[in-house]
């Protein structure tokens, strides 16, 4: 295939489908075969009557690549809408992290001190740690963990972006 | 025996009806589902194994190509006590599903495959994966292990919807009997609507010997699965308008045709007709347009003509009607028809922009889009451009003067494109049917035997399968009983599925297989030869089997043709010979398949014979492509 030149584009796309067994292998299946990123990818039941789970992902592509993937993962059987939020308007993000901070003395003040400007919650502390929860948008996390780095950061755990439309329409 | 299977197979039907007139009820309980009978008090019910086969005959399967093993057994033992469904035993999984595709291709039916857990699931997948680059329909029902026992590794137990999951249009483990109708109808559905594919249901033994409520298919009605059929009305006004402007149209019709049934063949004729255009076949397409048709300018691509290559690569619209521009078609993509706009017709909507950017997409069924692009040409009286058309035309016939299918017929030794050549002539005015295996001798078939309808012509197209046709030809067989069945073989390709022999004796089926025995793996040998330097590494069979004793010994009939003087003899001798008849065509070991692009290579470059080879070598880039 001749070399394109076009420029690669992140995007977030929003997957409502079946909760069935088996569909986000299909789905985690049809990005590793045909060779697509997955940057990130959440997934859960968003509707236990009509058993339906919503997944989010993040990816990155040109943007033909890009339209291929949703092309493919709307022809997955049990997909029921596939959304471009990215594309299609507005929409909020966010991202939940939990971080955790080992050390004692000035550092777990520093700490402590940043994750107030942040507006991270301690849900978990010792004399010996505390685990910060924050929720943002990805890159706000990503300023704040760098920021713990120095402090004693030990673990960090994350959920991936989950993203939704503004307005009142549905998906 | 045969008054027992009448007696049980109008159990079978008056049981059919009574569960018609029952009104739908929810299933009783999930206890249904641990093997133990459920509550007798709600009526009729019935075994998973009944529920299978009752679904199959009302989604109209009539016949089911299969291998018995330990986790299907209910449904074989269900299958011996009914006379409606019928059962043909292969000798390998593989030749299963190639004969559903077989029967499929040929039919327009849905082919259906029952095969046995762990290694019988296993050895259906290269069929799968033929199907699912055809986009055939087929069912495959795989046997499994039960419920309690999956995931123990327990024997012949293989994750089946795992190793499917990727070469199957959808698939299904069915965990509980409640389940299993409702399945079984979605599996048919899915598999025949939209782009065609095969569709995998695992069953767990204790499903099958569970009982529980059955349903039809008219009460059952898919979640999510709704494709596109119909066009965009806009869509349609705005190719009408870009077929009015073209000065140099072409058609480029694929399997999509095929699949959209005879009468989206029947609108393609009369769409190329109204719009005056040349119009070129895919390899999976070949039939959708008549051969004999002056408009119809061959098979396009790697092996395609030069005057449907170039006509390709010198339009100025391109109508593609259900083809997907494979890479054998569009050969290097930054050469791909440089000035053309381009119009894709294809049901699939991730077929669409996937490999070649297009100026209107339209998604929908091709005979669909073909009558509303009728109507819609009509409604604005259309008229073709005729002074355009004939300088296009003029062109057009300046290619194909070049005759770039000529071969040189001298001397005893047979070439292998004159044996299909008169394989084709002695069997054109018959009700005959076609399927290849993979190699040389598919490409020579599709450039010389000319089909003139669609249905008629089987092969392997996207996943290249040596072995498919023959175990094809098999299941074209048992569709059309009394019709002429010829695999067009090469020798490597038939030893890999040549245990079918003994299913066709079995069945009397009377398939022919034409051998174009040049001892080698030809098409393989063909490419060490121009691109790898003359080094002939593993790609010569030696001591092949003497096929005329093969057959013999397989209580068929064996016939050899040594020279180019007695093929049509022996060719008719094959035809009138009652049953499954080997013909061993010993054919020129040296002969190369032309016209040739060569891997890399942009459709203008084009190999037309022998004389051209030393001109260019392969580039680096085109090494590297397959």
């Amino acid at each position: 295939m001749a070399p394109r030149q076009e420029q690669s584009e992140t995007r977030i796309i929003a997957v409502l489908v079946d909760n069935e067994p088996g569909v986000l292998a299909r789905v985690i299946g049809l990005f590793s075969g045909r060779g697509y990123n997955i940057e990130s990818l959440t997934v859960t039941e968003v509707d236990p009557t009509e058993h339906q789970s919503r997944i989010t992902i993040v990816t990155s592509g040109t943007p033909q690549i890009l339209e291929q993937i949703k092309a493919q993962l709307s022809r997955l059987v049990p997909v029921h809408k596939v959304s471009d939020l990215t594309r299609e308007g507005d929409y909020v993000e966010r991202e939940l992290a939990l971080v955790k901070v080992s050390g004692k003395g000035n550092k777990r003040v520093e700490a402590l001190r940043i994750a107030d400007i942040f507006r991270a919650r301690a849900v978990d502390s010792s004399h010996g740690h505390f685990t910060f929860e924050m929720t943002g948008k990805s890159d706000k996390l990503d300023v704040f963990i760098e920021l713990m780095r120095p402090l004693g950061l030990v673990d960090v755990s994350r959920t991936g972006v989950v993203a939704i439309a503004r307005g009142p329409a549905a998906l | 025996m045969s008054k027992n299977h009448k007696a049980a197979s109008q159990k079978v039907a008056s049981r059919k009806t009574a569960s018609r007139k029952a009104p739908a009820r929810k299933a009783p309980g999930r206890k249904a589902g641990n093997g133990k009978a459920a509550p007798a008090s709600v009526g009729r019910q019935f075994t998973g194994s009944e529920i299978v086969i009752k679904a199959l005959l009302d989604q109209g399967v009539e016949v089911v190509f299969g291998y018995p093993g330990g986790a299907v057994l209910p449904i074989y033992d269900a299958l011996f006590q009914q006379n409606a469904l019928r059962h043909i035993l292969v000798r390998h999984e593989q030749g299963a599903v190639h004969a559903a595709e077989g029967y499929a291709r040929s039919t327009g039916k849905i082919g259906a495959v029952l095969v046995t857990s762990g290694p019988g699931a296993t050895n259906a997948v290269t069929g799968l994966t033929d199907a699912l680059m055809d986009s055939i329909p087929v069912i495959c029902l795989t046997g499994q292990v039960p419920t309690h026992l999956i995931g123990n590794d327990a024997f012949q137990e293989a994750d089946t919807t795992g190793i499917t999951r990727p070469c199957t249009k959808h698939n299904y483990l069915v965990k509980s009997i409640q389940d299993l109708p409702r399945i079984m109808h979605e599996a048919v559905y899915v598999a025949t609507h939209g782009r065609p594919g095969p569709v995998v249901v695992d069953l767990p033994k204790d499903v099958l010997q569970a009982k529980g409520d059955y349903l039809p298919p008219s009460e059952i009605k898919h979640r999510s699965y709704r494709p596109q059929v119909k066009p965009e009305a806009s869509e349609i006004e705005r190719a009408a308008a870009m077929i009015a402007k073209a000065k140099k149209p072409i058609v480029y019709a694929g399997g999509g045709v095929i699949n959209a049934g005879p009468k989206a063949s029947k609108l393609l004729s009369q769409f190329v007709h109204m719009i005056g255009a040349p119009c070129t076949n895919t390899l999976m397409g070949l039939g959708a347009f008549p051969a004999s048709d002056p408009q119809f300018i061959g098979m396009l691509g790697m092996h395609g003509t030069y005057e449907a290559n170039l006509a390709m690569h010198g339009c100025d619209l391109m109508i593609n009607v259900g083809a997907r521009f494979d890479d054998r078609v569009t050969g290097k993509l930054s050469e791909f028809s440089p000035d053309s706009k381009k119009i894709h017709i294809d049901i699939d909507p991730s077929s669409i922009n996937k490999n070649v950017v297009v100026d209107l997409p339209i998604v929908g069924d091709a005979g669909q889009v073909l009558a509303a692009l009728i109507k819609a040409l009509k409604a604005q009286s259309f008229r073709i451009d005729g002074k355009a058309q004939k300088a296009w035309w003029a062109q057009i016939d300046k290619w194909r003067a070049r005759d770039c299918l000529r071969y040189r017929q001298n001397g005893k030794v047979i070439k292998p494109q004159y044996a299909i050549e008169r394989l084709y002539e002695l069997t054109k005015d018959r009700d005959c049917y076609i399927t290849t295996e993979v190699g040389q001798h598919q490409m020579w078939a599709a450039q010389f035997y000319k089909f003139e309808d669609p249905n008629r012509w089987m092969t392997s197209g996207g996943l290249g399968t040596m072995g498919y046709g023959f175990p094809s030809a098999m299941g074209v067989q048992v569709a059309h009983p009394d019709s002429l069945v010829i695999d067009i073989a090469g020798e490597a390709s038939f030893l890999m599925n040549i245990q079918e022999l003994s299913t066709i004796v079995q069945y009397r089926l009377p398939v022919k297989v034409f051998i174009v025995n040049n001892r080698w793996m030809g098409m393989v040998r063909q490419w060490q030869e121009l691109l790898h330097g003359e080094r002939y590494s593993e790609s010569y069979m030696d001591s092949l089997p003497d096929f005329v004793r093969l057959a013999e010994a397989f209580g068929a009939t064996g016939l050899r043709a040594e020279t180019a003087a007695e093929v049509d003899d022996k060719i008719m001798q094959m035809i009138e010979t009652d049953g499954p008849v080997l013909l061993d065509c010993c054919v020129d070991q040296s002969e190369n398949c032309f016209p040739m692009i060569p891997s890399g290579a942009a459709h203008w470059d084009m190999l037309l014979g022998p004389e051209d080879q030393a001109q260019q070598p392969v580039s680096e880039e085109g090494m590297v492509l397959v």
